[in-house]
């Protein structure tokens, strides 16, 4: 039909937002309606009064909210921010050094850095259960501490608070090592020189011009290891048991077995509010940091 | 200046290197030993590989998962690249609206995504199953497959467009011929990013999906919840080696001239 398609394009034409309409339309609609109207949703059952059979009944209350003032769930966010923090500062330790050297190789950089975002790609299922098989009582390092004569029986690491953490960190370490890479990458060296020059040994230069230098990089790859550890459920559920409840276990089990679907969408948005509070915190730091810190 | 590095600085990143790819390694190599239950070196066997032919829930799975990517792709990938042409190339009101938009699927924890999305189907009574699975990966690939394809456009030569329409060709003609041939490759490269996250996905697919809809990510967790066989290993390795191969090809066309 030539001539419906002459009068569309005509009519586009005419009126480019409406052009930029057309193109946004369809996307920004699922989004719309698959990403931001089910939140809103969550927010509202979070905010109403249970029903029976995980449903929820006409009204208002606050008391889903008011129940993470039980020491039993109170004892769950404390767990799943000591854990987040915990997890992040054995990132930073052991992902500064290894950002560091990458920064100062020449030959092995790129092999390095493939090596660092390799397990993003590997499938998360998948290294949680690698992390089985070497912990459980029969895995590979009981085995072969076993055999070395080492312990004379088997080391209970699976279902323990070391086990989790010990996943969290193989999980969210690659977060860290990156921006902290790419700052430290961007150290002017003439600086380095000229400190050296003026009399600074090692240790000085480093404490005094690249560990400053590095901080944009420091706090990206913190908040970059916090957020998603906050947020996390395989790991502490495949690691962990049933007695180390992070906060998305809680919400996973209010939605199957507990069946107490605003309770849950309560928990569930307290996440969501602590990731956007940390997200926020990361583009203010970015922000200031003028592209210091690598784009989320 | 001296540029050699401090000894214990090289070990400590040799021991991170190895904390980070030792165990899915390990995982590989054992896939291919032959024995069940033991995690001595019994000599190499194919078996395990084997029984996972043997297992329908496995086959299920896999077939679930192609159809749920195959379909989260295509849309994914139509949507965001009109998307991407709409940011790349347009100046509209509500755009910082939609930026904001598309970063909130990337920022938001798995398990918040599954559960408003379970709400709203339930909501709707919309039963579960292949096209909930479907709709859901479509919802969170979208801004990925944008920010790939922005940054084609950003990389894209606008003169061949005007050019185009400046020897007669009507903006439709221009876009096929001029402005897809030259997008292709991160189109292409954001269709594969997604249909990985789509074959990947466990949390926000165990919510979403319904009984007789597991795709191969929920069957793997169910054998791990079990914990027996070393066919996990062989399924485990399959599937490293499936994204691989996926990523690799996205990475070469991303960065195809």
């Amino acid at each position: 039909m030539p001539a419906f398609r002459e009068r569309a394009l005509a009519w586009l034409y005419t009126r480019p937002q409406a052009r930029a309409w057309a193109l946004v339309a369809p996307g920004g609609f699922w989004l719309l309606a698959f990403f931001m109207v089910p939140l809103l949703i969550m927010l509202v059952y979070s905010l109403m009064p249970r029903g029976t059979y995980g449903g929820v009944e006409p009204g208002f209350t606050l008391e889903h909210y008011a129940r993470f003032f039980d020491p039993l769930y109170l004892q769950v966010l404390q767990r799943t921010f000591a854990w987040s923090i915990g997890c992040t500062v054995i990132c930073l330790f052991l992902g500064y050094p290894v950002a560091y050297v990458i920064a100062r190789s020449q030959r092995w950089r790129t092999f390095l850095l493939f090596l660092v975002v390799l397990p993003f790609w590997t499938s998360f299922l998948v290294r949680t259960f690698a992390m089985i098989f070497l912990m459980r009582d029969t895995g590979l390092i009981n085995s072969w501490l076993l055999k070395l004569g080492m312990i004379d029986e088997p080391l209970t690491m699976l279902y323990t608070p070391f086990a989790v953490m010990a996943g969290l960190v193989y999980g969210f370490l690659p977060f860290m090592i990156l921006p902290i890479y790419a700052s430290l990458e961007k150290v002017d060296h003439s600086l380095l020189e000229a400190a050296e020059v003026l009399g600074a040994r090692p240790a000085a230069r480093f404490r005094r011009v690249t560990l400053p230098l590095s901080t944009p990089g420091v706090v990206a790859g913190s908040l970059l290891v916090f957020i998603p550890a906050l947020g996390s459920f395989l790991t502490a559920d495949l690691l962990g048991g049933a007695k180390q409840v992070m906060i998305g276990n809680l919400v996973q089990n209010q939605f199957s077995s507990a069946r107490n679907w605003p309770f849950g969408s309560a928990a569930s948005f307290i996440v969501m509010a602590l990731v956007l509070a940390a997200v926020m915190l990361y583009l203010r730091v970015k922000d200031r940091s003028a592209g210091g810190a690598p784009p989320l | 200046m001296k540029t050699g590095l401090p000894k214990w600085l090289i070990a400590v990143t040799g021991v991170v290197y190895f904390f980070l790819h030792l165990p899915v390694l390990v995982l590989v190599v054992f896939s291919f030993n032959d024995s069940k239950f033991s995690v001595d070196w019994r000599g190499f066997t194919l078996q395990w590989y084997q029984r996972l032919l043997e297992r329908p829930d496995i086959l299920r799975g896999l077939k679930a998962s192609l159809i749920v990517g195959g379909a989260a792709t295509i849309i994914s990938a139509v949507l965001g690249t009109l998307l991407a042409l709409a940011l790349g190339r347009q100046q509209f009101r509500g755009r910082r609206v939609l930026e904001g938009f598309l970063y909130v699927p990337i920022v938001t924890p798995e398990i918040v995504t599954g559960i408003s999305l379970l709400l709203l189907f339930v909501l709707l009574k919309f039963p579960l199953g292949l096209a909930t699975i479907t709709i859901a990966h479509v919802a969170f690939c979208i801004s990925f497959v944008v920010i790939v394809v922005l940054a084609r456009i950003q990389g894209m030569d606008e003169n061949l467009e005007e050019a185009a329409m400046i020897l007669g060709a009507d903006e439709i003609t221009t876009f096929w011929k001029v402005t897809v041939p030259q997008l292709w490759p991160g189109i292409l490269s954001g269709a594969l990013l997604a249909f990985t996250m789509s074959f990947d996905d466990f949390v926000i697919t165990s919510f979403v999906s319904g009984p007789g809809s597991s795709t191969l990510p929920i069957v793997v967790y169910g054998m791990v919840r079990k914990n027996v066989e070393p066919s996990i290993n062989a399924i485990s390795t399959i599937i490293l080696l499936a994204t691989a191969i996926l990523i690799y090809l996205a990475d070469r066309l991303a960065r195809a001239k």
